[in-house]
């Protein structure tokens, strides 16, 4: 059992959940992420591990309420207990002095930029950082991933903050200095439209790739992903991949194969509880 | 043929009833089945069977007591050496092991020696799980972490449990880690609890941790902590029996494809997860109408019987070769028709194809004939020329084998892995290249039985004995 100490909003809809694990936290890098099963009848979810405090003992997971479990995640408070937590999983990111780096970060995906941009500040790097999300009431962690940038940029849908359009208008603008390495985390198609920019320029990009999981330690093969001509787990052998050669596409495909079941289960959710975000913390 | 040629058969339930959940198919003996069963056992003064028994159960002491009357005299017996008898009565391949030597065999049938077995370990559980005092006397240990040293399993399947079980009894304070959130590896994730019930598989946990094992689940080593971490935290020894958990695919186009599923996530989802009582359970799975599973080992008969319970209308088990070469066990074979699987033999799918929204909707397969034997003595499938043909299908289940789980043998270079990712250990004593580290089980074989991984853990425990004994 594993006890949270904090589950609160950042943004509507955006959780922060600080769990306390001391063995996964004396381990985890940048990169890495968890599975976590709420009770016996739920499922195993992968979330990617935004901060650690190793005073504590206690990691912080950042999480967007878009399904069955991560609602009902968030209507758990402090004191309560998660049934399974069990990480760190996958590979960690490959953190050294490249140079310039533009790190990208849509929606939820922020949350796993902000250890990265963390540990490339430390190693030197000069770090030009882009969040973009739909609008401006859901950003999080900005204030502290400006401070860690040399190069700071806002993009919302609706241009209600910073600029109005998406990461890849501002990224095609800052590709024109030299750039060493770009990473970018976030939706699927973002992440794509990211590659379809850099690949041309042949800058080095890597993405962090959300999949369907079930174990998350290279048992199943539910979040295959074809990157080249090889067939690779994104739990084990990723989740960061080079983007060049991964197929987005048939990985878009992927992410639906349970959506008919999710939305079942959610109605139910939703039947249960009135239709609403739990109010609580 | 004689009154006591003719074995008992096992009493079970009806295929149509049975497609219709999730719960075990055979029954059991009654007592006085078991007691007439036992009794044609021949009482051979040079066993045979035993040979055959990878973890060497006594098996006509075993027999004699059982045609006795004496139950518990007979669970005692097996107990010595197999810490798993419930399990092993219901999955062991008896077949090709210890009924393959009974002498019965060359007269006609052999005894059914798996059968009994699963019949005194069901006997002691259903006359004595109720009471503490049997549970507490009887099964606990008295040396009980005696030698006060600490020794590391990791991974909870059954070499694992069966090295762990060992130790205890040696008076070794063991601790089994295990990365799901339930121990039991391939008994929990992998066997359906139609062919093992989940609740025998807890109750002979059950009975492994009254032996002072102690078994810490969602740990998985090589992440969380490295071997050397634990050697640091004082474990004097370890024991690797982490699986073979890789599954393996085909490689072939349209193998990416929504609800095409590794045996490995499909039997996962239902059985580790609970799948088929979704939405009550969170996990999904999604089976379509028309099934097939590729391959014909245990896995792919499981999957394709998984699938019939799951709802499928028609389900198919496509395998390259005959029926005579099918690895499975004869029993889920014969189950499996009964269900209504079909087998598809000689076919190899080389192909699938998608409809609009990623899904499997159609297999292309070429047919095959034998030719001469490859180097696993099998006759070798040959595709016959321009002999495609398409089938209709909407789920695919890939059961072609597993191969050695390989994250802990990444994350730790000293470890010695050979071609096919099997760790490299020393024949005898299962040492692998770093002193005091034992390996047993799918590990250094790959994917084998359940028993043959009961009895590397038996070895290996052995092995850590002498090693620590040196010390």
């Amino acid at each position: 059992m594993f006890e949270i100490l904090v589950n609160r909003e950042l943004a509507p809809g955006i959780k922060l959940l600080e769990v306390k694990s001391p063995d996964i936290t004396k381990k985890v890098k940048p990169g890495q992420f968890i599975v976590l099963r709420i009770n016996e009848k739920g499922e195993r979810i992968p979330l990617t591990v935004a901060d650690k405090h190793p005073e504590r003992g206690s990691l912080d997971i950042i999480y967007q309420e878009v399904g069955k479990t991560t609602r009902e995640l968030g209507c758990l408070g402090k004191g309560e207990f998660l049934l399974d937590l069990v990480g760190p999983l996958g590979k960690p990111g490959e953190i050294a002095k490249y140079g310039t780096i533009i790190l990208i970060g849509g929606g939820v995906g922020i949350a796993t930029l902000f250890p990265y941009i963390k540990a490339f500040k430390k190693a030197g790097n000069k770090i030009i950082s882009i969040l973009g999300a739909r609008t401006k009431e859901l950003f999080f962690l900005e204030k502290e991933i400006e401070n860690l940038s040399d190069e700071f940029y806002i993009t919302t849908d609706d241009g209600s903050y910073g600029k109005k359009g998406f990461v890849t208008d501002l990224l095609k603008d800052l590709t024109e200095k030299k750039i060493d390495l770009v990473l970018a985390v976030g939706p699927l198609v973002m992440m794509k439209a990211v590659r379809q920019i850099t690949k041309p320029l042949k800058i080095l990009t890597w993405v962090s790739l959300n999949t369907i999981m079930l174990d998350g330690t290279g048992m199943c093969g539910s979040c295959r992903v074809t990157v080249g001509d090889e067939v690779k787990f994104a739990c084990v052998d990723g989740p960061e991949f080079q983007a060049d050669k991964v197929d987005f596409d048939e990985l878009i495909f992927r992410n639906q194969r349970f959506s008919k079941e999710e939305a079942i289960s959610l109605n139910i959710y939703n039947e249960k509880c009135g239709n609403k975000r739990c109010p609580k913390n | 043929m004689s009154k006591e040629l003719v074995r008992k058969s096992m009493p079970q339930r009806k295929a149509k009833e049975r497609i219709g959940d999730f719960q075990e198919v055979n029954l059991g003996y009654t007592e006085e089945q078991a007691i007439l069963e036992a009794k044609r056992c021949l009482q051979c003064k040079k066993p045979l069977c035993i040979k055959g028994c990878p973890v060497e159960i006594d098996i006509p002491k075993m027999i004699e007591y059982i045609a006795k009357g004496d139950f518990i005299g007979a669970i005692k017996n097996a107990k010595e050496k197999n810490a798993l008898p419930a399990i092993c009565g219901r999955v062991c391949p008896q077949e090709t092991q210890c009924e393959k030597l009974c002498i019965l065999k060359h007269k006609g049938q052999p005894v059914a020696i798996g059968n009994l077995e699963r019949f005194i370990a069901d006997w002691e559980a259903s006359h004595t799980t109720n009471s503490k005092e049997y549970n507490n006397k009887e099964q606990s240990e008295p040396n009980r972490g005696a030698k006060g040293i600490k020794i590391a399993v990791i991974g909870s399947g059954p070499a694992g449990l069966t090295c762990a079980a060992d130790l205890a009894r040696m008076g070794y304070e063991v601790t089994i880690f295990e990365s799901l959130s339930e121990p039991g590896g391939v008994l929990r994730y992998g066997i359906p609890p139609f062919r093992l019930s989940r609740g025998v598989v807890d109750r002979e946990i059950e009975y492994i941790k009254n032996l002072g094992v102690d078994i810490k689940v969602n740990m998985l080593i090589g992440q969380i902590k490295s071997l050397n971490n634990l050697f640091a935290e004082d474990y004097k020894s370890i024991f690797i029996g982490t699986g073979a958990g890789l599954p393996r695919f085909m490689n072939i186009p349209g193998e990416n494809l929504n609800n095409v599923y590794s045996a490995n996530e499909f039997l996962t989802r239902i059985n580790l997860m609970k799948a088929f009582k979704f939405p009550e359970y969170d996990t999904p799975i999604a089976c379509g109408k028309k099934v097939a599973a590729i391959g014909a080992g245990n896995v792919a008969i499981d999957s394709a019987r998984c699938a019939l319970r799951l709802g499928a209308q028609e389900v198919s088990i496509i395998y390259r070769r005959s029926e005579q070469e099918m690895p499975a066990r004869d029993e889920e074979i014969l189950h499996a028709k009964e269900e209504g699987v079909k087998l598809f033999l000689l076919t190899l799918p080389v192909e699938y194809y998608s409809d609009e929204k990623g899904c499997v909707k159609k297999a292309r397969c070429i047919k095959m004939e034998l030719g001469e034997p490859d180097g696993s003595g099998r006759r070798r499938p040959i595709p016959i020329e321009n002999s495609d043909f398409e089938m209709d299908i909407d789920t695919v289940v890939v059961a072609i084998g597993q191969s050695p789980n390989p994250l802990l043998l990444h994350s730790t270079p000293e470890l010695k892995v050979a071609k096919y990712g099997n760790l490299v250990v020393d024949e005898e004593s299962l040492e692998t290249g770093i002193k005091g580290v034992f390996a047993g089980g799918d590990i250094i074989s790959g994917a084998a039985t359940v028993i043959e991984a009961m009895g590397a853990g038996k070895r290996a425990a052995s092995s850590i004995d002498n090693f620590l004994a040196k010390k």
